[in-house]
């Protein structure tokens, strides 16, 4: 652990809409992980973190939910995403919104302490270890936000070797986008799904049973397309994996939880 | 002129781009090699970065001094013999050029690569009024003979497969023997340069683009791997160069710099095969060259995005590397677009210049993956500029009704905690009760756009923050 984190840092947790709604399980994996390295773990009241309004030209709507998740978010000492794309936004792009001193102060300080779950663990608790089995290959899927806004590519992988008897298949053009966009997958339909059969025969190329991310939104697109294309891949975040939850359902596997 | 603009269609321009099958495999080819290359060739030079920020600091600084660069340039273009003509909108170039072509009582003209041609849709308006246009350039040739507008700033034919273009040389090059064959790509170029050859020594003007104005010495400079450009600027009796006003650098050792990082972003050279640099037209003691030199400087709405957020496109150097590796362009090639320029910088630069009511979709259709700043070597934060342009739509209410109520609805809950959260739990339910024990939806009424193309996850039942409190108390519990 870093010299200025503190023993037990408290973390908020901000599960990311997605994962509130869809798939809970994301959230109780981070916020074991996060108990695992010694944190003390607490989901403030949330909604969403305002991207879908920012990225539709919103900026009004974008800029209230920026306000409504820093407020939130100042008691602790950090706050973590289980989401490259929602860590993205909270970190780089919440500080653009503002035009007044006070609050792009505000959202500075926020920026400094909000991180992606996978950058969290490995760059500021220098995580090297995690107690997790899984016996097989996965092929992992770079989000384009974590990316190329938080730099985030060695973290996941670095985590992933930590599992035990998990093997990592790197697929073909693993940086390129999988065609979600957000509002983009809703709106150009054909696009975003052209996009993603791209990726997802890059995803089977690696003959690997499961495909893994660090973002939901990507996940459900991938998975929702493999399963209409009926390939038998199936796809998890990070943090299940990561969490040792490697064989309970995947995205789109009935679910009785 | 009427210019032919689909962009309003962009999403059946899409379908239908979608659906063509040579198509998908050009653009599959344009991946494969351009995409790899230039990773080559920017990984060969350790200093490649920091040429980057040079370069976009070179157009910063000439963008906040503009003004005084051009007048600098018009100043030495005219020392050197030279015209320089100012066009305010792409009509004055228009005439402009026609003009030119009366005076020398032109009959033909001879043309390197040039978008601003493209922009200003002077073929059209050359044919128009008796003067045959002749393009050079490899791909440009192939697209005169298709009737078509280029589909990629640097390789305007690329949506072409080698089959499609050996057949467009059959149906126009008659004369030549039925049973000749062109299985090669050498072998098609060789048939072009053979018939152009002839037409560069019939043309009674040249015009070509122009990759760099320098101030310094008023030269303007073209880059091409074919050397088309420069029969067509020396051997004529006008050399025209279209530039548009962003084009302008301070001096020769700017020029340089950009050249560096133009090449390797475009095809991964180290640099072009022909780098021309040309100054006012031909003088007593030359062997050759043009009779006249003019320098058209289009305007055409550019100076308007001067301390606008979109300044910073004014540094685009077109080298096309956001259109290699744009995710969506690789999918729908350029003609989707529906207008002159597609790609990242397409869907930023094309509303200022026809019209956000016109080109409302380009901006729009994009993952903002963020892969076009990652390489544009001008650092141009084109996914924050396409947002720039759905702010605008915003304000003025020009996104679809559809859309608006969807996302005022949905930030009306995300705004209040206190409802959102059953609202939410209702919400996810119900969308379990309709999964009926299966995994997934395939079908979910108003949600076509996501069902369409793949199945929708069902979700849990009960939200992440509901289940969060379960736990919490459940610990609680156990604690006491
Ligand atoms: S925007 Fe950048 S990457 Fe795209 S053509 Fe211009 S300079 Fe090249």
């Amino acid at each position: 652990m870093n010299s200025q984190t503190p023993a037990q840092p408290r973390v908020g947790l901000f599960v990311t809409c997605l994962v509130d709604l869809m798939r809970p399980r994301v959230g109780f994996a981070a916020a074991k992980l996060l108990e695992d390295a010694g944190c003390s773990v607490e989901v403030p009241r949330q909604t969403c973190c305002g991207q879908p309004a920012f990225n539709a030209g919103d900026r009004a709507t974008a800029r209230d939910l920026a306000r409504q998740v820093i407020e939130a978010f100042e008691p602790y000492d950090y706050v973590v995403v289980p989401s490259g794309s929602c860590a993205g936004m909270m970190k780089t792009h919440y500080v653009e919104l503002f035009d007044d001193a006070e609050w792009q102060a505000r959202a500075g300080r926020f920026s400094a302490r909000t991180f992606e779950l996978t950058s969290f663990l490995v760059d500021v608790l220098k995580v090297e270890r995690i107690q997790a089995i899984y016996e097989g290959t996965v092929t992992y899927h770079d989000g384009c936000a974590g990316l190329r806004e938080l730099g985030i590519k060695d973290q996941p992988r670095k985590l992933l070797s930590h599992v035990v008897g998990l093997t990592l298949a790197e697929m073909a053009d693993t940086e390129a986008c999988c065609g979600f966009g957000g509002a983009f997958s809703v709106k150009y339909p054909e696009i975003s799904a052209a996009i993603a059969d791209r990726k997802t025969a890059n995803i089977a190329a690696t003959g690997a049973p499961m495909v893994v991310a660090g973002d939901l939104g990507c996940l459900m697109h991938i998975a929702g397309r493999m399963q209409r294309e009926g390939r038998q891949v199936q796809a998890r975040h990070v943090a299940e994996m990561l969490a040792g939850m490697g064989h309970e359902p995947a995205i789109g596997e009935p679910d009785r939880s | 002129m009427a210019v032919r603009i689909t962009s309003p269609a962009f999403k059946a321009n899409a379908r239908q781009a979608l659906a063509d099958a040579p198509l998908q495999t050009s653009m599959r080819n344009l991946e494969a090699n351009f995409i790899g290359r230039r990773r080559a060739a920017t990984e060969r030079l350790p200093e490649f970065e920091a040429l980057r920020d040079a370069a976009r600091d070179i157009k910063d600084h000439t963008l906040a001094h503009l003004d005084l660069y051009l007048t600098a340039f018009e100043d030495k273009v005219v020392q050197a013999g030279g015209h320089v003509h100012w066009a305010a909108t792409a009509e004055d170039a228009r005439t402009i050029v026609l003009d030119i072509c009366k005076r020398l009582g032109a009959r033909t003209a001879t043309k390197g690569k040039s978008m601003i041609s493209e922009e200003i849709a002077l073929n059209e308006h050359l044919e128009q009024n008796g003067v045959t246009p002749v393009e050079t350039d490899l791909g440009e040739y192939i697209i005169q003979l298709r009737g078509e507008m280029p589909s990629h700033i640097i390789a305007p034919a690329v949506h072409l497969t080698r089959e499609q273009v050996e057949a467009d040389f059959r149906r126009v090059h008659t004369h030549l023997p039925k049973e000749r064959n062109l299985d090669e790509a050498a072998t098609m170029l060789a048939e072009a340069r053979g018939i152009l050859r002839e037409r560069f020594l019939a043309a009674d003007v040249g015009i070509t683009g122009a990759n760099f104005l320098i101030a310094e010495t008023g030269t303007s400079v073209i880059v091409t791997n074919e050397g088309n450009g420069d029969l067509t600027q020396t051997l004529p009796k006008a050399h025209i160069v279209l530039a548009s006003i962003e084009k302008v650098v301070p001096t020769l050792e700017d020029a340089t710099t950009l050249l560096r990082v133009l090449a390797r972003s475009a095809t991964g050279q180290e640099q072009a095969v022909y780098t021309t640099f040309s100054t006012g037209p031909r003088r007593a003691a030359d062997p050759d060259g043009p009779g006249e030199y003019h320098v058209v400087l289009l305007d055409n709405g550019r100076s308007r995005m001067l301390g606008t957020p979109f300044q910073p496109m004014l540094r685009c150097i077109r080298c096309g590397a956001c259109f290699n590796h744009c995710p969506v362009y690789q999918r729908v090639g350029g003609h989707a677009y529906g207008w002159v320029y597609g790609g990242p910088m397409g869907a930023v630069l094309t509303p200022t210049l026809i019209g956000i009511h016109q080109a409302g979709h380009l901006p729009n259709a994009s993952t903002f993956c963020g892969r076009c700043e990652e390489v544009c070597p001008m650092r141009i934060p084109l996914p924050k500029m396409m947002r720039h342009w759905r702010e605008r739509q915003f304000e003025k209410s020009q996104m679809p009704l559809a859309e608006r109520y969807a996302l005022d609805a949905w930030a009306y809950f995300a705004r209040r905690g206190w409802l959102y959260r059953p609202a939410s739990r209702l919400g996810v339910a119900l969308l379990r009760l309709l999964a009926f024990g299966r995994g997934r939806l395939r079908w979910l009424p108003f949600a076509g756009g996501w069902t369409s193309q793949r199945d929708l996850p069902a979700p849990a039942g009960t939200t992440f923050q509901a289940a969060w409190k379960q736990h919490v108390k459940a610990r609680r519990r156990a604690a006491r």
